[in-house]
């Protein structure tokens, strides 16, 4: 117990000054190197002030001193502890090539799942037309798919003939606004797994609607090379970047709802995350990529490109992608946790 | 420091407990509105000075825009709470910062997934869903920090208590008579010497008129608690009998 208050607050303020000294210095500076004298010397004065906070429990003005203490020994703990729970750094390439594909197979049963509620979308989005014709409008609500399938191939087609060239009139700008508006919906389709993964399934599904309807209004229509030279190039990429999106928020559903996993909710949390960023980090990879291929590649058709050549390049990019997550990673093993 | 929200607790590996004011909901509306003002200000900045550039190749500014502002909107916090140790511009100005829920500095898949799933608390409109997920947490977590486990945390600074108001500034004629010294260590109940500290603690932030009352009651409880003779306390104020007392009461028998 502390029995003469001035003589402690006087013996030991001069070790809170310094502390408080230091650590602004370094929270002044985020980008500064902190040498390792400091760094001892910081921890030393952390434990110091540390056993003054408890010893201010008995304190007679516990509230102003403990406060004091209080703030200053949260500063230096989170600092102090930062020190030693420094990240690993972070390799592009190997990231790339090894980690991206083992978190996509390590999380399979999330992917298969978005990829099954995609696929039921388009099914259910195809079957909707099929059925009902008349309902084009509200499964395609895009004004660029109210055209007829048969008037919009005839019109594309005569604008390449016509020497119709979007990449110097309006490409960059065309790929730049599909990219973002492709991440939003591969960043929303994660951030609904926070809805237990409804919100995630439900965003798959109205996609895989919505791309079932154009692919059988395309295939009814008899336009089905035209289909599949315009949608494989790109959709080869952008498809399974979305399906990535939904891979990480059924990730982060997963571990809110513990699926079997007897852990506390922060520690599957806290598992999982760098999964879900690796997802995430992997589709927009590919939204990039496909955001070029669909404005300098797939608005180009015949006479131009043949549109055997764009289905061939949407097929080989098709197969890659496949092995490259199927394989990437495996001569690696598992990361170290 | 007075805070009338909630706390965090946190235990340290040493086995010390203190706790974080955490922020609350208007707070953390207004740290926000200040971030949107700097983001716009960042993609105002963004297409002043790509317009120079328009009448040459405005495919590629109209890209270049499209991207960047996108990117500064997605990455602003992300930017900023990873190299600025939980604060943005915001919440420098608000006096917040976002820790780890166990008190510790973010890491930075938790600044990343944070925001990441700001889009859900944003739902429908003016962070409506992070709202009534704030007040229904325990520690005011919106989705993106219980995704995290993170907090929003105050951070205003809190100074030392003035000690040098409990130093007698004349001579403590209580330190001649052990024995009252004593008398008064048994007597006085430990909370009103408590209360006596806190009051010359806090005695610049009082009104005069108020100051001299206090002071006046409580020399007077002293007197009688401690049966001080009336040589002691004659000729001294109310204000200085009680910084006697404080310093006999609390001072290590010698």
């Amino acid at each position: 117990m502390i029995v003469d208050l001035r003589r402690f607050l006087e013996r030991r303020r001069p070790l809170w000054e310094e502390l408080d000294r230091r650590l602004r210095a370094v929270e002044a500076d985020p980008f500064a190197r902190i040498g390792l004298d400091d760094i001892r010397r910081l921890h030393d004065l952390y434990e110091q002030v540390a056993a003054d906070l408890a010893d201010a429990r008995e304190l007679a003005v516990r509230t102003e001193v403990r406060d004091h203490l209080e703030a200053l020994v949260a500063r230096a703990y989170a600092l102090v502890y930062a020190l030693e729970e420094t990240p690993a750094r972070f390799r592009p390439l190997r990231w790339l090539a090894a980690e991206l594909p083992q978190a996509v197979r390590r999380r399979a049963r999330a992917g298969v799942t978005a990829a099954a509620a995609f696929g039921a979308g388009v099914l259910l989005g195809g079957a909707a037309l099929l059925a009902d014709p008349s309902a084009r409008s509200h499964l395609m609500p895009f004004d660029h798919l109210q055209l007829h399938p048969a008037e919009r191939v005839l019109a594309e087609e005569r604008q390449m003939r016509a020497g119709g060239d979007l990449a110097g009139e309006q490409a960059g700008s065309f790929a730049a606004m599909l990219l973002v508006n492709n991440v939003r919906v591969s960043l929303l389709a994660a951030a609904l797994g926070m809805t237990f993964g409804a919100g995630t399934l439900a965003l798959l599904l109205y996609n895989g609607v919505v791309l079932g309807a154009v692919c059988v209004d395309f295939v009814v229509a008899g336009q089905t090379a035209f289909l599949a030279g315009w949608l494989l190039p790109h959709g080869s990429v952008e498809i399974p970047a979305i399906l990535l999106g939904g891979q990480a928020g059924l990730v982060l559903a997963s571990a809110l709802l513990g699926d079997g996993d007897r852990r506390r909710r922060v520690d599957r949390l806290a598992a999982a995350g760098p999964d879900i960023l690796s997802l995430l980090g992997g589709a927009a990879v590919l939204l990039v990529w496909a955001a070029g291929l669909e404005a300098f590649l797939s608005q180009y058709h015949e006479p131009i490109l043949p549109y055997g050549l764009k289905i061939a390049i949407g097929l080989m990019q098709t197969a890659g992608l496949a092995a490259w997550l199927a394989f990437g990673g495996r001569w690696a093993g598992r990361p170290a946790p | 420091m007075i805070h009338d929200g909630r706390w965090l607790e946190v235990e340290t590996p040493e086995g010390v407990v203190f706790s974080l004011p955490l922020a609350g909901p208007v707070a953390r509306f207004l740290a926000w509105q200040i971030d949107l003002a700097a983001i716009a200000a960042v993609a105002t900045a963004i297409a002043y000075l790509t317009r120079w550039a328009w009448d040459l190749l405005p495919d590629t500014v109209a890209a270049v825009n499209y991207v960047a502002i996108f990117v500064v909107a997605a990455g602003y916090h992300m930017l900023l709470e990873w190299r600025w140790r939980g604060a943005t511009i915001g919440k420098r100005a608000l006096r917040l910062r976002v820790v780890d829920r166990r008190g510790l500095r973010l890491s930075p898949v938790q600044v990343v997934l944070r925001n990441l799933l700001r889009p859900v608390d944003q739902l429908p409109l003016f962070n409506l869903v992070g709202g009534v997920a704030m007040g229904l947490s325990r520690h005011a977590q919106r989705l993106g920090d219980l995704g995290a486990n993170t907090v929003v945390v105050r951070v205003a600074p809190v100074p030392l208590p003035p000690v040098e108001h409990l130093t007698p500034p004349r001579y403590n004629s209580l330190r001649d008579r052990p024995h009252i010294e004593a008398r008064l260590r048994r007597a006085v109940p430990p909370a009103a010497a408590v209360l006596a500290v806190r009051a010359l603690l806090r005695r610049d932030e009082m009104d005069a008129a108020a100051r001299v009352e206090l002071f006046r009651e409580m020399a007077a409880a002293l007197r009688q608690w401690g049966a001080l003779p009336p040589e002691l306390t004659a000729g001294r104020s109310d204000e200085q009998i009680v910084r006697n007392v404080v310093d006999s009461y609390f001072r290590a028998p010698s």
